[in-house]
């Protein structure tokens, strides 16, 4: 019995966070997107459906089927860039090395988001660094900023790390016998990194994933910088809705729609999910 | 190809070092492994023997020197593709995989069909005594079971040598007692080359044809292991396999087949000359401690001289089955060893008599 005291007195600042700053605003956002607008951006207690079916409206639905499509990009690009320097990081450099080079992939942080966002402007704009670089070996200048490329760019980089560190992480403690082991039983390097590394490196897959997946879907920063809003995800579309269109119900709506497409793509992977965790 | 010589199975280490950073791991080592021979690595830690042993697994690159297996050198060959296989230390067994799953890995590395590869692990499974153990998770294995899985993932591929990284290390002492035995007899039924690193010289006479003792990166003696044991050339060796008396000495004279000694400790003994007593140079002796006897008797059958040394019991250590002694004879302090029977007669203080024979007397070589 005293146990459960114990948990519910260390769980209790939690707790009380999680409601104060969570479970109260998701509610009051809940009754918002069962309202109606007000003329002057209140909102009405009029209990309606109309903000879910104007959300799953086709225009809107584009919208958050383009938004998946990149959270979707950016986790596999972040993947694939982020898994060789892990396993280099994890298993190739030097141990006296590796936290300065983790220090580097964190470096980032260190600047706020908004102006590692400014700064890739500074490089992609028409008379940037890349089109000036081009420019001076005869080249034509690219269309590079204000568009899906720029987009998905500022994306990749900005969650990078949060995939690097979770596979570092499981790479790291892998137990390097284990692949010793693979090559001395016939394993060409290429199927012992399928049948032993990423099998046992899974965990750490999945981890950075769902980290760089679920904040990727919602992201409005690089959309709106990057894109210039020139192209609309639906992050940008539910701060709009808050910020310019002062239309809260609807926004509130869209938010809940955009919760339930991480529910269920988390419901849809949870087998897989499930069975890298058992490994 | 009738006429040649069959190889498989042979290693021949020639001439190969490796360094490092600045230490030397191994010295300019040459070593042949007999075809279907059990062949022991014996040494302490840092000696070289697991650089060696990953060296032939093809780990590690050799900076200098040759390695051929069956005859074929192996320079440059990735793990994957020489035709060695490994038991390691810690098994490092795919925690992913089943039991079945990780003795037929190497199975499925060969593309073999998923038939022949379900019969080839349950017939290693057998051989290991694991029958219908297949299914079982990696971590509901006990210790021996992993060793056992371990060997079977690396036999079930018939390699021509098989390399065991100090596979006994982990389990407790009852089991690897049974272990031993076991892996003994499988060697000699399978008739594969095994090269087996230990720093237990108990496991090493008890298990090889034949041990190469290695210190600081080169092999001190080369021999099978009643001749190691009896006959240790170096101080090393001797120290490692359980000599437990060595004195530092001068030869004084040799005549007829005997050397007279003084010991540092101003001891006088005679030993059998083995032809390598120089008079008038220093020299490291070793005498075994179940060689020396406290009871005043002489050995039958020893011939050749016999030294009595007067000396005072000083200490006891029981080891159950046998006590050792400890005599001061003066200058020097003697280990003797005894059988249980005789621990009732003895106190310490008592005045002692220790028989040494002659021929009990090892010259030993190193500094």
């Amino acid at each position: 019995m005293s146990g459960r005291r114990q948990a519910v007195l260390l769980l209790l600042p939690c707790l009380a966070v999680l409601t104060g700053l969570f479970v109260l605003p998701q509610a009051l956002m809940l009754a918002a997107s069962f309202g109606r607008r007000s003329v002057f951006g209140g909102v009405v207690p009029d209990p309606t459906l109309a903000n879910y079916l104007r959300a799953v409206e086709p225009l809107y639905l584009f919208i958050l089927a383009k938004s998946v499509a990149l959270a979707a990009a950016t986790t596999i690009l972040c993947l694939v860039v982020a898994f060789p320097v892990a396993y280099w990081i994890g298993l190739r450099a030097p141990a006296r090395f590796r936290s300065a080079l983790l220090v580097l992939v964190i470096l980032p942080f260190w600047t706020s988001f908004l102006v590692r966002m400014y700064a890739w402007i500074y490089i992609l704009r028409p008379e940037g660094l890349v089109n000036l670089a081009l420019g001076r070996l005869g080249l034509p200048a690219l269309p590079l900023l204000y568009n899906d490329f720029a987009v998905l760019l500022g994306q990749v980089y900005g969650e990078l790390p949060f995939m690097i560190l979770p596979l570092y992480a499981s790479l790291e403690k892998l137990d390097r016998s284990l692949l010793e082991a693979a090559s001395d039983l016939g394993a060409p390097p290429g199927r012992t990194l399928r049948q032993v590394t990423i099998p046992l490196a899974a965990p750490g897959i999945v981890a950075g994933c769902v980290l760089v997946f679920i904040p990727s879907l919602g992201s409005y920063l690089a959309p709106d910088l990057l894109g210039g809003g020139q192209t609309i995800y639906v992050g940008n579309l539910i701060q709009g809705q808050f910020a310019v269109a002062r239309d809260v119900p609807f926004g509130a709506a869209l938010s809940f729609l955009l919760s339930l497409t991480v529910l269920g793509l988390l419901l849809l992977f949870r087998r897989p999910l499930q069975a890298s965790r058992e490994a | 190809m009738p006429g040649q010589v069959p190889v498989r199975g042979a290693v021949q280490v020639q001439r190969v070092s490796k360094t490092y950073g600045d230490v030397a791991a191994l010295r300019d080592v040459s070593l042949d492994v007999r075809p279907g021979e059990f062949l022991t690595l014996l040494g302490p830690s840092g000696c070289g023997k697991t650089t060696l042993l990953r060296i032939l697994a093809g780990f590690e690159q050799p900076d200098a020197g040759e390695v051929l297996i069956s005859g074929r050198d192996v320079a440059g060959l990735p793990p994957h593709r020489r035709p060695v296989n490994t038991v390691f230390q810690h098994y490092a067994l795919f925690p992913h995989r089943t039991v079945a799953g990780n003795v037929a890995f190497g199975l499925e590395m060969k593309g073999m069909p998923a038939a022949d590869v379900a019969e080839r692990v349950a017939r290693a499974l057998d051989m290991v005594r694991l029958p219908g153990l297949g299914d079982r998770r990696i971590d509901q294995l006990s210790g021996g079971q992993k060793q056992r899985v371990a060997f079977a993932r690396a036999v079930v591929l018939e390699p021509e040598v098989l390399l065991l990284d100090e596979p006994m290390a982990a389990l407790d002492l009852k089991l690897r007692k049974e272990m031993q035995v076991e892996l003994k007899n499988l060697q000699e039924r399978l008739r594969v080359t095994f090269v087996f690193v230990t720093h237990d010289q108990e496991e090493a006479l008890l298990m090889s044809d034949r041990i190469a003792v290695m210190s600081r990166g080169r092999i001190e003696q080369l021999g099978a292991p009643d001749a190691l044991y009896e006959r240790p050339r170096t101080r090393f060796v001797a120290d490692f396999l359980g000599v437990k008396n060595v004195l530092e000495a001068e030869v004084a004279s040799v005549e007829g087949g005997v050397a007279r000694l003084h010991t540092r400790g101003g001891l006088q003994i005679l030993a059998a000359d083995d032809g390598g007593y120089r008079p008038g140079t220093a020299v490291a002796i070793g005498v075994r401690p179940e060689r020396l006897r406290l009871d005043g008797t002489e050995p039958a059958g020893e011939s050749g001289p016999l030294n009595r040394l007067a000396g005072i019991l000083d200490d006891e250590l029981y080891l159950g089955d046998r006590t050792d002694w400890r005599i001061n004879l003066g200058g020097e302090t003697v280990t003797v060893a005894e059988g249980a029977a005789a621990r009732r007669e003895r106190r310490r203080g008592d005045a002692v008599t220790v028989v040494l024979p002659g021929a009990a007397v090892l010259r030993l070589e190193g500094e």
